[in-house]
């Protein structure tokens, strides 16, 4: 397998989202010689549907914002349980993140005197949000793209070409972090979608930048590369996962016509004056203030009004909760039979202002529901429901280093890495998380790929033969006696019955288990069904070993979703196996038999690991399975942090020994 | 509405050739091309390939000809055709075939490359930029573009001319210079860079013959002939030919 192509870079990032982009940046602006890898075309990635804004706390509209009030936002809306160094270093350098990108070429939206807008959005206190109408996802890819591009320009400058010291490698799946004999990261094993050709980046440094999980769900906003490929990775290279229990249901989805159930409707709806009714035609969100939040939240309509014009003397209206709260109380008005004919319930900005306002602040929105739904926002109600959204879970990573844990040349950042939302993610933090973090991890790769500049870890061939092998398997699933011999792990039977059986439909697999993840391991989670999750998980799991596809390897889909499936499932016996083992309700995990948030669970951070970590993933066995849960006690939050909130709230959120202390 | 069984031709094939297939196919309401599509490959040719990502209009990779007519297959519902009609899909014309409906857009990215980036202002540092919205309106409306590339690919310059490519941006690469040429902050003229020139001499602006194409098939509604091609072509016909707006550029600076 030595015939593979090789290349040597001094860091890899794989990924070209907002993180991704950024840590290229940085990388590359260090001296690093960056490659990045990415699966779809170079700027499309997820960032691009990001609608909202970019959360900083610049006060340009309010100058009472600063980067404390931002981090306790960000605590608040994580209930606590976020690694706080994180959520400090996040409040900290937003605002120079957001204006080092107007250097780059970025347009915001602008306030009257010229400096650059910012709105509202739920959980933020003042408005806080950088903005471009409610495209600033684009916004923020298309300038990181430029950016890349001027650096390449200058490169082609100084060195004759475009490419020689940053180049993208689009339509490109990564498979395998590598490893030398010691453990530390020595590159990636990838293939190419269109040729289907195997390649190797050697690199001493990776960094993770793959987004999230949300194609485990049948109703998401994600898009088709949301399949857990970085979590996967890291896993499979020894780094543990850390808060995969927590999966954020985003309250406004369409729900009507089926086909388009689950696509985004912006936050900014509400932030700009928008407001949920149910059936009955009531602000239902009044009766859903939770105790935590009873003194910052409007108590009547009028009081919520009237703080859209004089914020200082008004509390915000409850459709501004956070994002966890509004998706439960919609899931539970629709249970109580007040939901709307669609089962969602109604988003309404068509009576709260002008239609000429609606289309110029929110364009696109006017956009999707015309063309996707007939439904003229300007003149009726948007129906809308709970949609899977974001993973607050991911890769264990140092604060202020983006390094995975374990793995040493390994970084994280994004929603790949975990921590940083805690148990619920801000709108709006997520753009300027991408930021934050792919600046740290790009400096941090690039600073760990010059400190190995003259003996850089090298794979063996061995391991790339095994890759090659793996992701081979789908092509040669099919008929009997294909492949009898027992995979590391399973039983003799279990090869035999591969051998005959016919090949499964890899989109078959994929609709089971996105079926399953939406009905056991939802919204709402009990024991019983979240045990039966599990049970499923491991069935297909099985079945997935013997996905089988047809034709050849160029530009093949249904190949590149057989291997997929490994990612999503691994990820999904993550998300199951943490929900079932948090007996509390917190944030993005919602157990019905466990309704309150419990203090004692709150510095306890649940790690996932692989149960063997030899490799052998083929175990059947739903109990056991292929993830083991390891508890862990999160350090105590600094005292001058702390200091930031009243005694009386902390109460509501600290285990009585933190208290103490 | 029910659901229906539609008849669809997709193209398939690669580099060396290919052909229409047939198939029949199950519809159900609210539904969009990219959905059927998807339908044909869980059901009877998982390898059909296809590019498409959010499947919300927003990332521009679904880009395909629908009944000829260049489209994004995710915001083309199907209500629009006449149950009868065979819906007939194929890959963007004026690009290379990879295979079935994914082809080579590698000419977008190559004239990506080549316009000069955005040039920070040297006296403004990061947090120090004031622009007025009302002057920060026409290139935002540039900035839309989702880079689907329709507009690239309906583009009689290059759709039947290859012999064309070399020397023409085409409307989205010469929007991208209308955008920074527009940038209330962009210092280009500082270091010497006319972008306006460079969109006749370099870009070959000069090709387009305002026919509008590129405009009727954008999915943002980006007015790119009206708001950017013709402003450009005015603009680089003042440099050009009148001297006064020649001998001003030499000795006025923009007000900053």
């Amino acid at each position: 397998m030595s015939v593979v192509d090789r290349q040597e870079w001094d860091v890899v990032v794989v990924g070209a989202g907002g993180a991704g982009l950024r840590a290229a940046i940085e990388a590359r602006e260090r001296g690093a010689r960056t490659a990045v890898i990415c699966k779809s075309l170079f700027g499309k990635a997820h960032t691009v549907m990001a609608e909202g804004g970019i959360a900083a706390a610049m006060g340009n509209v309010n100058s009472g914002d600063n980067w404390q009030v931002h981090f306790r936002d960000t605590m608040r809306g994580g209930k606590f349980l976020n690694q706080w160094r994180m959520a400090e270093l996040h409040a900290r350098e937003a605002p120079d993140r957001v204006w080092e990108l107007e250097t780059w070429g970025a347009l915001f939206d602008r306030t009257g005197d010229g400096r650059i807008s910012q709105r509202n959005f739920g959980g933020h206190e003042y408005p806080r949000l950088a903005h471009v109408g409610d495209r600033t996802g684009l916004e923020l890819i298309r300038t990181l793209q430029q950016k890349i591009v001027s650096l390449q320009q200058e490169d082609k400058k100084e060195t004759g070409g475009y490419e020689t010291r940053l180049k993208v490698f689009q339509e490109c799946t990564v498979t395998r972090i590598l490893k030398d004999e010691r453990g530390r990261v020595a590159g990636v094993f990838a293939y190419e979608r269109e040729s289907g050709r195997f390649f190797v980046l050697q690199a001493p440094a990776v960094v993770i930048a793959t987004g999230g999980i949300g194609k485990s769900f049948k109703v998401t906003s994600n898009s088709w590369e949301y399949t857990g490929d970085g979590h996967a990775l890291a896993l499979l290279a020894g780094a543990p996962l850390v808060n995969m229990e927590f999966v954020q249901f985003h309250p406004t989805g369409m729900v009507w016509p089926p086909s388009v159930k689950g696509i985004l409707v912006t936050e900014s709806v509400r932030g700009d004056g928008g407001v949920l009714r149910n059936s009955e035609g009531e602000r239902f969100m009044f009766d859903y203030v939770p105790d935590v939040f009873k003194e910052k939240y409007a108590e009547s309509e009028a009081e919520g009004d009237r703080w859209y014009e004089d914020p200082d003397h008004n509390r915000r209206p409850p459709e501004l909760l956070p994002r966890d709260e509004v998706a439960r109380a919609i899931n539970a008005e629709v249970k109580a039979g007040r939901g709307s004919p669609h089962g969602g319930v109604f988003l309404d900005v068509s009576t709260r202002m002008p239609a000429e306002v609606i289309r110029r602040r929110l364009p696109s929105m006017y956009h999707q529901f015309k063309e996707l739904a007939d439904v003229d926002i300007t003149a009726e109600p948007m129906e809308v429901g709970p949609t899977c959204h974001y993973v607050m879970g991911g890769v264990a990573v140092d604060s202020d280093t983006a390094a995975a844990r374990g793995v040493p040349g390994l970084f994280a950042a994004g929603e790949v890495a975990g921590g940083m939302h805690g148990s619920n993610r801000l709108g709006g933090n997520s753009l300027s998380d991408l930021l934050v973090f792919g600046r740290r991890a790009g400096l941090h790769a690039a600073e760990h790929a010059a400190s190995l500049a003259g003996a850089r870890p090298v794979a063996d061939d061995a391991q790339l033969d095994a890759a090659a092998a793996e992701a081979l398997r789908p092509f040669s699933a099919e008929g009997p006696g294909a492949d009898e011999s027992p995979l590391p792990g399973e039983a003799e039977g279990a090869a035999r019955m591969r051998g005959d059986r016919p090949p499964e439909n890899p989109y078959g697999i994929h609709q089971e288990l996105q079926q399953t993840m939406n009905d056991l391991v939802g919204i709402i989670r009990r024991r019983a069904e979240m045990e039966q999750a599990l049970e499923k998980l491991a069935e297909l799991r099985v079945r997935a070993r013997r996905a089988g596809v047809e034709g050849h390897r160029q530009f093949n889909p249904g190949w590149h979703l057989a291997l997929d499936l490994r990612n999503m499932l691994l990820v999904s016996e993550c998300v199951a196996r943490a929900a079932l083992e948090r007996t509390e309700s917190r944030g993005g995990h919602t157990r019905e038999d466990h309704p309150e948030m419990d203090n004692a669970w709150r510095p306890v951070n649940l790690l996932c690991r692989p149960a063997d970590p030899t490799g052998g993933l083929a175990a059947t066995d739903p109990v056991r399975g292929q993830i083991e849960l390891v508890r862990e006690t999160t350090p105590p939050i600094r005292p001058d942090l702390l200091a930031l909130f009243e005694k009386e709230e902390l109460v509501k959120y600290l285990a009585e020994e933190e208290l103490y202390e | 509405m029910s659901g229906y069984e539609a008849r669809f031709r997709v193209w398939r094939g690669d580099v060396h050739g290919g052909d229409l297939a047939d198939f029949r196919v199950e519809v159900n309401e609210g539904e969009v091309v990219l959905d059927i599509i998807h339908r044909i490959q869980a059901t009877q040719a998982p390898d059909l390939a296809v590019r498409w990502n959010c499947k919300a209009g927003k990332c521009g990779s679904c880009s395909a000809e629908i009944n000829g007519r260049p489209r994004l297959m995710c915001m083309t519902r199907m209500s629009v055709f006449d149950r009868a009609e065979t819906v007939t899909v194929t890959p963007l014309r004026a690009f290379p075939v990879v295979r079935d409906l994914v082809t080579d857009v590698g000419f977008n990215y190559a004239k990506a490359r080549e316009v000069p980036a955005f040039v920070p202002p040297a006296e403004l540092g990061p947090g120090e930029y004031r622009m007025m919205q009302e002057d920060v309106d026409r290139s935002q409306e540039f900035r839309k573009c989702i880079e689907c590339f329709l507009c690239q690919d309906t583009c009689h310059v290059v759709r039947d001319h290859e012999e064309n490519k070399p020397a023409f941006a085409g409307p989205r690469f010469l929007m991208r210079v209308a955008e920074l040429d527009m940038h209330p902050l962009d210092a280009a003229e500082d270091t010497g860079l006319d972008r306006k020139r460079t969109a006749q001499d370099e870009h070959g602006l000069g090709y387009c013959n305002i026919t509008k194409c590129c405009t009727e098939v954008c999915p943002e509604g980006i007015h790119i002939t009206d708001n950017a091609l013709i402003p450009l072509k005015e603009r680089a016909a003042d440099r050009k030919y009148d001297p006064l707006v020649w001998l001003g550029s030499k000795i006025r600076r923009r007000p900053s």
